[in-house]
C-alpha cells in the first residue's frame, strides 16, 4: 500500500551517495554536531582495493612524498581539487577518516609523511599512503625482501600466486608459491573470497586452514595470503591467524567481487547509523528541487514516496559507474541535478588511442567545476545554488584512477564540503 | 631457424587459408604465414555477409553472379560456419524510387532468386524495419562466421597433409636466383629472430599488404588502393535477417545478424597508411546516423565495438581511382611471369563470399606448377567438424563444459562461459597454438573477450590460469594481457557512451588500479596533464 502524502525528513545536510566521499562527509557532519541524511545504493565501494590513496603518481612516475607531490600540483595543475586545498585540510581529513574507520573496526595504519608500497595481485607494487593493517606487512616484506611464501586457494579463480611470484621475482628473491585447499571448499569448484572471509570468522575454521598452512610455509619468514581474513573483524582474525601459524601473515587485494571493499561497505553501512547518520542505503534519490532557503531530495521506499528536506546537499554521486555522471552520444550530463558538465567539446575527443597512455584520457577530467567553498558552478561562473556541495570523483580537472588519489580526493574534497556546508546551514 | 614446405603462403586471412586446405586436398603440404595473427586483416574486419549478389546486382553483374554461385557452395561445404538466415533490401523515404523499382530485374539478369515483397510483408518478417520503407525486396543472404571459415580450414589442411601455421612472421625479403624464388627471409615480430623458408613456389595472399608483399619480390604490377571499412556491433540481434538498404552503397546500409548479435556497416573511405587502422566516433556515428533511418531501434541500441577493416581493392594497372565504393569487388591472379618469376603468384582483390573461388584459382596454378594433377575439391568437400577448431562456435565451450560436469573445471570468462579446459584446449591444439602462447591468440581461437565486458574480467582470470599452467614464468603474461586490452580498447573505444562508459570506467580501475598494467613500461613523457 502506498501513501499518498509524501513523508518528509529534515536534515542539516543530505549528503547523496555511499561511496568513500559520501561517508566520509557523513563522518565529518557527525563531528561537527550536524544532522545527516545519506542516501544511495553503495555500489562502486565494493570495488576497492582498500589501499587509501592520497597522490601516489604523476603521469606513470611513482612519487614518494604526496605532500611534495600536492605542492607540484597546486604549480602544474592549479585546476585539480586536491591541489585547491590547504595541506592542513588534507592531512586532517585523512587522520580523522582512518582514525574514524579504525573505531568501526577496520584498523588502518594512519598516513604518514611519505608514501608506502602496497602488493598488487599481479605481483606488481604500487605506492599508496594509508594501508589497513592485514596488508601493512606485504610492503614491508617486500622492503625487507624476507623469504615469502605466497598462497593461493585451490578454486579462487583470479588469484595465482605463480603470477604474484613470476613478476616480483626480480626485486623479491626470497618469494615462493604454494597452493592450499580452503577447509570445506576445496573440491576445485569455484571458491568465493567472501566465502572464505566469512567462514574464517570461526576459531574452527581458521584452526584448519592454520594446520594446512603450517604445512606448506617451509622455511618461510613471512605469508602472503589473497584477501579473506574476515568481513567483520579482520584484525581480530588476522591476529588468530597469525599466533595460529608462528608467523606474520599479510593479505593481497583482489579482484571484484573482493573482501577489502565488502568490509568498507558493511562496516560503513552498520557502524555509521549507530553513530547518529541517518543512512537511507539502496535508494538513489530520483529527483531534486532546488529551493530558496533549502533542497528538497525526493526518493521511493516500499512505502511510497519521501522527501528529505534539507539546509543543505552535498553531491557525492560519483562518476559513470556510480551512476552520478551519465554518457551520452552527444555528449555528458550530471544526473541529479542536470548540473553543467565541464567536458572536451566532442566525443572524438573523450579518449586517447591507447588505453594504457599514462597521461590518461580526457573524459576522466570532465566533470563539476566548483567555487573555492566546493560549490557546482552554473554555466554563467557562479554557484548554482548556494547551499549546494559536490565532493569526490564527480568533480572536474582530476584523474583519481592514474593518479592513484581517489581516496585523498573523496576525503579531502568531503571534508571542504562539510565545511562550506557547516558555514551555510548557520551551524 | 629454417623450414621447408612444397609452398610458401603469406597472409593467414580467409583467403591463405582457403589456399592452404585447397592444395591440402590436392596432397600438397604448405606452410602459411602472417605477420600477425589469424583473419588480422579485412578478413576479420568485415560485417560476415556472405553475398547473395544483390548488392552488386546494379553495378557489377559479374561479381553478382560469381557471389551466388560461390554462396550457393559456401552453404554446402561449410554449414557450421553459415546462417543461412536470408536477407531484404528495403528503400525508404528519399531513397532513389527509379533505383528500387530495377532491382529484380537487375538481380534476375545475375541469376539471383530475388522475390518483390510488400512493405506489410517485409515488416511482417522484420518488424525492426521503419515504417516509411516504401519497397522491399528477399534474397538469399546469409551470414557467415569468418574466423569459424579460416580457422576449419587450416586445421583441416593440419589434418590432410601436415600442413602448418606460423604466426607472427613477416616477410622482409625474398632470395632469388635465375627467375625463381628459392626463400623466404623472415622475421618473427615476436621475439625478433629471422627466419628462412625455403619452398618450391610462393604465393601472396596478403590482402591489403600485397602490393608491398609483391614489390618484395621486385613486382610491381600490383596495384591496390586501401578502403577503409568501419563496422559497429549491437548488444542484441534485432533481425532474423540481414536488411540492406536498397540504394547505391553508402554508410549505415546494412545489418547483419550474427549469432546473438548484430553487426552495422558500413563506412569506406579511402586511406593512404596501412599502419593505424582504427574506427572512430565519429564513423560510429555516420553508420548508426544512416542506419537509423531504415531501423530505427539503432538509435538507442546498446553497442559493444566497433572494428574497421581495410578492403585490398585492385584497381586497373595504373589506375588510380578516389571512390572505393566504385573500385571492383573482382579478383585477379597474378602469375608474375612478365615480371620475371616463374615460381610466384598474387591473388588479390576480391571478397569474402569469393575466397573460395579465389583459393581455386590460385591452387591450379600452383598444382599445376608443382605438377601437380589432381583437381580442386573445395567445391564438393564439406570442412569436417574438428574439436581444434570448434571453440569460437558461441555456445560450444559450456554444452562441452555442462557435458563433462566436472566442477574443478572452473569458468574463467563469464560472459561466453568459457572454461579452464577451453583455453588449455586452444592453448595446446588450436590452429597456430605454440607454447607461449598470447592472450589474444587465445582470443582469435575462443570467445574470451567477446562478451559484454570485451575482455576487462575474463582476461585477468585468464591470465592468472596461465600462470598457473605455466604457460607464462616472467612479466611477459602481464605485456601479453596490456596488449590483449589495448586491442580490445581500440574497439570499444568509439562506442563508450551510455551503458558501455560504466564498464570502461571500471575496467580502467581494474586494469590499472588494480593490476597496475599502466606502470609496466614506460610509454614517453611528452604529456603534460
Amino acid at each position: 500500500m502506498t501513501n499518498p502524502e509524501p513523508r518528509r525528513i529534515t536534515a542539516d545536510v543530505a549528503i547523496v551517495g555511499t561511496g568513500i566521499a559520501g561517508f566520509a562527509a557523513a563522518v565529518f557532519c557527525l563531528d561537527r554536531g550536524l544532522r545527516a541524511v545519506q542516501l544511495g545504493h553503495a555500489g562502486a565501494l565494493a570495488y576497492t582495493t582498500g589501499y587509501f590513496d592520497l597522490l601516489g603518481y604523476d603521469r606513470g612516475r611513482p612519487i614518494e612524498d604526496p605532500w611534495a607531490g600536492l605542492a607540484e600540483l597546486g604549480r602544474t595543475w592549479p585546476d585539480h581539487p586536491l591541489a585547491r586545498l590547504p595541506r592542513e585540510t588534507v592531512e586532517r581529513a585523512l587522520h580523522r577518516f582512518t582514525e574514524a574507520i579504525t573505531d568501526l573496526g577496520i584498523a588502518y595504519v594512519p598516513p604518514g609523511p611519505t608514501n608506502v608500497r602496497a602488493l598488487l595481485p599481479t605481483g606488481l607494487a604500487k605506492t599508496t599512503l594509508s594501508i589497513p593493517a592485514t596488508m601493512a606487512g606485504g610492503g614491508a616484506a617486500l622492503a625487507a625482501k624476507k623469504k615469502t611464501v605466497i598462497l593461493d586457494l585451490v578454486g579462487m579463480v583470479g588469484f595465482s600466486a605463480k603470477e604474484f611470484v613470476a613478476n616480483f621475482t626480480a626485486d623479491w628473491p626470497g618469494l615462493t608459491s604454494a597452493r592450499i585447499g580452503f577447509p570445506d571448499l576445496d573440491s576445485g569448484a569455484e571458491a568465493y573470497p567472501e566465502v572464505m572471509a566469512r567462514a574464517l570468522e570461526v576459531r574452527a575454521t581458521r584452526e584448519r586452514l592454520a594446520e594446512r598452512i603450517r604445512a606448506v610455509v617451509g622455511g618461510a619468514e613471512c605469508v602472503g595470503l589473497p584477501a579473506i581474513l574476515g568481513v567483520h573483524a579482520p584484525d581480530r582474525v588476522h591476529a588468530a591467524m597469525e599466533e595460529l601459524v608462528g608467523l606474520p601473515i599479510f593479505e593481497i587485494p583482489t579482484m571484484p567481487p573482493a573482501v577489502p571493499g565488502l568490509r568498507l561497505r558493511e562496516l560503513l553501512e552498520q557502524g555509521m547509523p549507530a553513530r547518529g547518520t541517518t543512512l537511507v542505503s539502496q535508494h538513489k534519490a530520483a529527483r531534486a528541487e532546488l529551493r530558496p532557503d533549502r533542497i528538497d531530495l525526493h526518493y521511493r521506499d516500499n512505502f511510497g514516496e519521501v522527501v528529505v528536506e534539507a539546509a543543505t546537499a552535498i553531491l557525492a554521486t560519483g562518476r559513470f559507474l556510480s551512476g552520478g555522471l551519465a554518457a551520452e552520444r552527444t555528449g555528458v550530463r550530471e544526473t541529479l541535478f542536470d548540473l553543467p558538465v565541464e567536458q572536451p567539446a566532442t566525443r572524438g575527443e573523450w579518449h586517447r588511442d591507447d588505453w594504457f597512455d599514462p597521461r590518461g584520457h580526457a573524459i576522466n577530467r570532465a566533470g563539476l567545476l566548483v567555487d573555492d567553498a566546493f560549490r557546482p558552478l552554473g554555466s554563467d561562473g557562479s554557484p548554482v545554488h548556494p547551499r549546494l556541495f559536490a565532493a569526490g570523483a564527480i568533480l572536474a580537472g582530476q584523474d583519481w584512477v592514474r593518479q592513484r588519489c581517489g581516496a585523498g580526493l573523496a576525503i579531502a574534497t568531503a571534508r571542504a564540503a562539510v565545511e562550506g556546508a557547516a558555514r551555510a546551514s548557520g551551524r | 631457424m629454417t623450414h621447408d614446405a612444397d609452398v610458401l603462403i603469406i597472409g593467414g586471412g580467409v583467403t591463405g587459408c582457403g589456399i592452404q586446405r585447397d592444395l591440402a586436398l590436392r596432397g600438397i603440404r604448405s606452410i602459411l604465414i602472417d605477420k600477425g595473427d589469424l583473419n588480422a586483416g579485412a578478413s576479420g574486419g568485415n560485417h560476415g555477409l556472405l553475398h547473395s549478389g544483390g548488392r552488386y546486382a546494379a553495378s557489377d553483374t559479374e561479381t553478382a553472379a560469381e557471389c551466388r554461385i560461390e554462396g550457393d557452395i559456401l552453404k554446402r561445404v561449410a554449414p557450421r560456419a553459415i546462417d543461412d538466415c536470408g536477407g531484404l533490401f528495403v528503400a525508404v523515404e528519399g531513397d532513389d524510387a527509379g533505383f528500387a523499382e530495377r532491382f529484380g530485374e537487375r538481380c534476375a539478369a545475375a541469376g539471383i532468386d530475388c522475390t518483390p515483397l510488400s512493405v506489410d510483408d517485409a515488416r511482417r518478417m522484420e518488424p525492426a524495419i521503419s515504417e516509411r520503407a516504401f519497397a522491399a525486396y528477399a534474397v538469399p543472404d546469409a551470414s557467415v562466421d569468418p574466423f569459424r571459415l579460416t580457422i576449419e580450414q587450416v586445421a583441416d589442411a593440419r589434418r590432410l597433409a601436415d600442413s602448418v601455421f606460423l604466426p607472427h612472421t613477416e616477410v622482409v625479403g625474398f632470395d632469388i636466383d635465375g627467375g625463381r624464388i628459392v626463400a623466404a627471409r623472415c622475421r618473427d615480430t615476436k621475439s625478433g629472430e629471422v627466419r628462412i623458408i625455403r619452398a618450391r613456389q610462393f604465393v601472396n595472399a596478403a590482402g591489403a599488404w600485397s602490393m608491398t608483399v609483391a614489390r618484395l619480390a621486385g613486382c610491381d604490377d600490383v596495384h591496390v588502393v586501401y578502403s577503409k571499412g568501419t563496422l559497429v556491433i549491437a548488444n542484441t540481434r534485432l533481425t532474423r535477417r540481414v536488411v540492406n538498404r536498397l540504394r547505391p552503397s553508402g554508410d549505415g546500409d546494412i545489418l547483419v545478424p550474427g549469432g546473438t548479435v548484430s553487426l552495422l556497416g558500413t563506412t569506406s573511405d579511402t586511406i593512404a597508411d596501412l599502419d593505424v587502422v582504427r574506427p572512430t566516433p565519429e564513423e560510429v556515428d555516420r553508420n548508426i546516423d544512416e542506419g537509423a533511418a531504415l531501423i530505427p531501434a539503432l538509435a538507442h541500441t546498446r553497442f559493444i565495438r566497433a572494428f574497421a577493416g581495410v578492403r585490398p581493392l585492385l584497381l586497373p594497372s595504373g589506375g588510380i581511382g578516389a571512390d572505393g565504393r566504385k573500385a571492383s569487388r573482382g579478383f585477379t591472379l597474378f602469375d608474375h611471369l612478365d615480371q620475371g618469376l616463374e615460381n610466384f603468384a598474387t591473388i588479390a582483390g576480391g571478397k569474402l563470399t569469393t575466397f573460395r573461388l579465389m583459393a581455386e584459382r590460385t591452387g591450379d596454378l600452383v598444382a599445376t606448377r608443382l605438377g601437380n594433377r589432381e583437381p580442386c575439391r573445395t567445391a564438393v568437400e564439406p570442412l569436417p567438424a574438428l574439436e581444434r577448431s570448434s571453440w569460437t562456435e558461441p555456445g560450444h565451450s559450456a554444452r562441452v563444459w555442462i557435458a563433462a560436469k566436472n566442477p574443478a573445471d572452473n569458468i574463467l570468462c563469464e560472459c561466453e562461459m568459457v572454461p579452464k579446459s577451453t583455453v588449455d584446449a586452444v592453448s595446446e591444439d588450436a590452429p597456430g597454438a605454440e607454447p607461449q602462447m598470447p592472450l589474444r591468440a587465445i582470443g582469435v581461437r575462443s570467445r574470451i573477450g567477446k562478451g559484454t565486458c570485451q575482455g576487462s574480467f575474463c582476461s585477468l582470470r585468464v591470465t592468472s590460469h596461465l600462470y598457473d599452467r605455466g604457460t607464462y614464468g616472467g612479466r611477459e603474461g602481464l605485456a601479453l594481457m596490456r596488449d590483449f586490452l589495448a586491442e580490445r580498447y581500440k574497439g570499444t573505444r568509439p562506442v563508450l557512451w551510455g551503458a558501455q562508459m560504466p564498464q570502461a570506467e571500471l575496467a580502467e580501475t581494474l586494469h590499472c588500479g588494480l593490476s597496475g598494467l599502466d606502470l609496466i613500461d614506460d610509454h614517453g613523457e611528452d604529456g603534460a596533464p
